[in-house]
């Protein structure tokens, strides 16, 4: 097969949608474009069937009853529903929510906007490897505390959280678990009964289904979990989130989730052999570390540090051929490099010498031969070019030297 | 964000990377900016003491595409200037010439530092005081 360019590998930001997808969403937009709410009359009844089916394929992913699925517009819409839902519902039981600082910002800036209405936040700190202390945890469980929002795999470095055992922590004191599974779901096994979860949100378009479509779940049994609406008006999805249901995205969204309970497995295995050679390969070169657990992580992320190469000027050398992310901040006007890095202790230099890998379904192994040729070749020449490498080289002690911080 | 052709160009094909012999006293070396910050640069500038002009331009810089096609235009308009002209060299006519978007303003802002730097460091070595340069916001 011939070399595919540009080469995406920033499949955590976004998935190409399956064309199996497309082609079983088309007739929802056209000929099927009926308002699932509509119960009198035929398009009416189409459309709610479409939908009962896309329920039961995303509920089966997560072996969730169809009826613990509430449709929303995405990983985001989500978050903000479980949180804020969960906080004013259960305003009676308590005001305190745990999570931690690798979260990703549809959960922190919820839990912040709960912080200017009077509830308390605990932020847990990880550990160098990205996963969060079990012992912190729950000393930081009070009587007031109502939840606990980890997420399962982090977005910029792959990292998965102890899920079991957060949960089984949750269980012990009474309090409900939320997890963030947007990068989780459909790239390796996610069980909301065997894994403890009350409730988990995802999304479409990281799944290769479509964007502008994701769900919550919320458990019915052993405990019933009720969330306050964010969004009022028809009282769709069991009163939890109204809004005429999207009919083709979820569509999508349900076929989406049924490829990957069917091809998760294998796809799992191709990638992680992939992404291992990519890893291995990167590292030959020297002062170059991969950042977080690679025991507990997805199979398809990297995150690597390219000391001495800053991330952004590095991916200038090959942007136009390979589509990644860096944890480099020299576009924002922060000038703040990843705050998921820092939390596993890299120093700024580190964080701002970092690549993200997302490989995907679509991820051929020429395409990441392509890869690790040019990223090698543009490390070199960068170091080549930079004065960091040549101090380094000389035995320089880059930390003794006062740099004037701008 | 996209970069523009002169930024590629320069990033692609950068002009005067390398390192001239800092303990020379002809040699001036400018060293700014922080790794913490995502950015360093080092720019050296080797003086002609009998002509007074700038013979030899040298840089290496940590950093964005705009920083390292700052620093090597930086490079490119020191060489045959006199010191004193190369004190004129204004961060804003960097940002003119390499079309660089608001964000990365502080990339020409490091480069102009870099030239003072330079020439601060010349002076010391040559018996001459040091030149208090403007602040400029980063």
């Amino acid at each position: 097969m011939e070399l595919k360019l540009p080469v995406y590998l920033d499949n955590n930001a976004t998935t190409p949608m399956d064309p199996r997808v497309l082609e079983a969403m088309l007739p929802y937009f056209t000929e099927k474009f009926g308002n699932a709410a509509s119960r009198n009359h035929s398009f009416g009844w189409v459309a709610e069937e479409a939908v009962d089916y896309a329920r039961e394929q995303v509920a089966k992913l997560i072996n969730a009853d169809p009826k613990e699925i509430i449709f929303t517009s995405g990983a985001t819409e989500a978050d903000n529903l479980a949180i804020k839902g969960v906080y004013e519902m259960y305003a009676s039981k308590g005001n305190h929510v745990i999570t931690a600082t690798t979260e990703h910002k549809a959960v922190l800036d919820t839990c912040k906007h709960i912080e200017k209405t009077g509830g308390q936040v605990t932020y847990l700190n990880v550990k160098e490897d990205g996963l969060i202390d079990l012992e912190e945890l729950e000393k930081a469980i009070t009587p007031k505390t109502i939840l606990i929002a980890i997420m399962y795999g982090n977005n910029e470095t792959g990292v998965v959280q102890p899920i079991r055992e957060i949960s089984k922590i949750a269980r012990r004191h009474g309090v409900l678990f939320f997890t963030d599974a947007t990068q989780a779901v459909g790239k390796i096994p996610v069980d909301v009964n065997a894994d403890g979860i009350d409730l988990l949100a995802f999304s479409g378009h990281k799944m290769y289904g479509p964007k502008g479509v994701g769900a919550l779940y919320v458990r019915r049994k052993n405990p019933r979990v009720k969330v306050t609406s964010q969004m009022d008006g028809g009282g769709h999805e069991r009163g939890m989130r109204s809004g005429t249901l999207n009919v083709p995205a979820i569509v999508g969204f349900g076929k989406a989730c049924e490829l990957c309970m069917n091809e998760m497995e294998s796809e799992a295995a191709r990638l992680s052999k992939m992404r291992d050679r990519l890893e291995n390969s990167l590292m030959e070169l020297e002062e170059t570390y991969v950042n977080g657990s690679t025991e507990h992580r997805l199979p398809h992320v990297s995150n690597i540090s390219f000391k001495y190469v800053e991330g952004e000027g590095l991916m200038m050398g090959f942007n136009k051929n390979i589509a990644l992310s860096s944890g480099s901040a020299c576009t924002s006007a922060s000038l703040e490099p990843s705050y998921v890095l820092k939390a596993l202790g890299l120093g700024d230099d580190l964080a701002h010498s970092s690549l993200r890998f997302g490989l995907g379904r679509f991820t051929t192994d020429d395409q990441i031969d392509f890869t690790i040729d040019a990223i090698k070749s543009t490390v070199t020449k960068l170091r080549e070019m930079s004065p960091l490498w040549e101090m380094f080289k000389e035995g320089v002690d880059i930390n003794a030297i006062e740099w004037a911080h701008h | 964000m996209a970069y523009s052709d002169k930024v590629i160009d320069h990033y692609s094909n950068p002009k005067n990377v390398g390192t001239l012999d800092k303990s020379k006293a002809n040699v001036g070396t400018g060293l700014v900016g922080a790794p913490e910050c995502g950015d360093v640069m080092r720019l050296q500038i080797e003086v002609d003491e009998e002509s007074g002009l700038i013979s030899d331009a040298k840089f290496k810089t940590f950093g964005c595409g705009s920083a390292i096609a700052s620093s090597s235009l930086a490079t490119e308009w020191l060489k045959g200037k006199t010191v004193d002209q190369a004190l004129s060299i204004d961060n804003m006519d960097i940002v003119e010439e390499l079309n660089l978007p608001p964000v990365k303003i502080h990339c020409s802002v490091l480069a102009e530092d870099a030239i003072k730097a330079a020439i601060n460091d010349y002076r010391v070595k040559n018996g001459l005081p040091e030149l208090v340069a403007e602040k400029k916001a980063h």
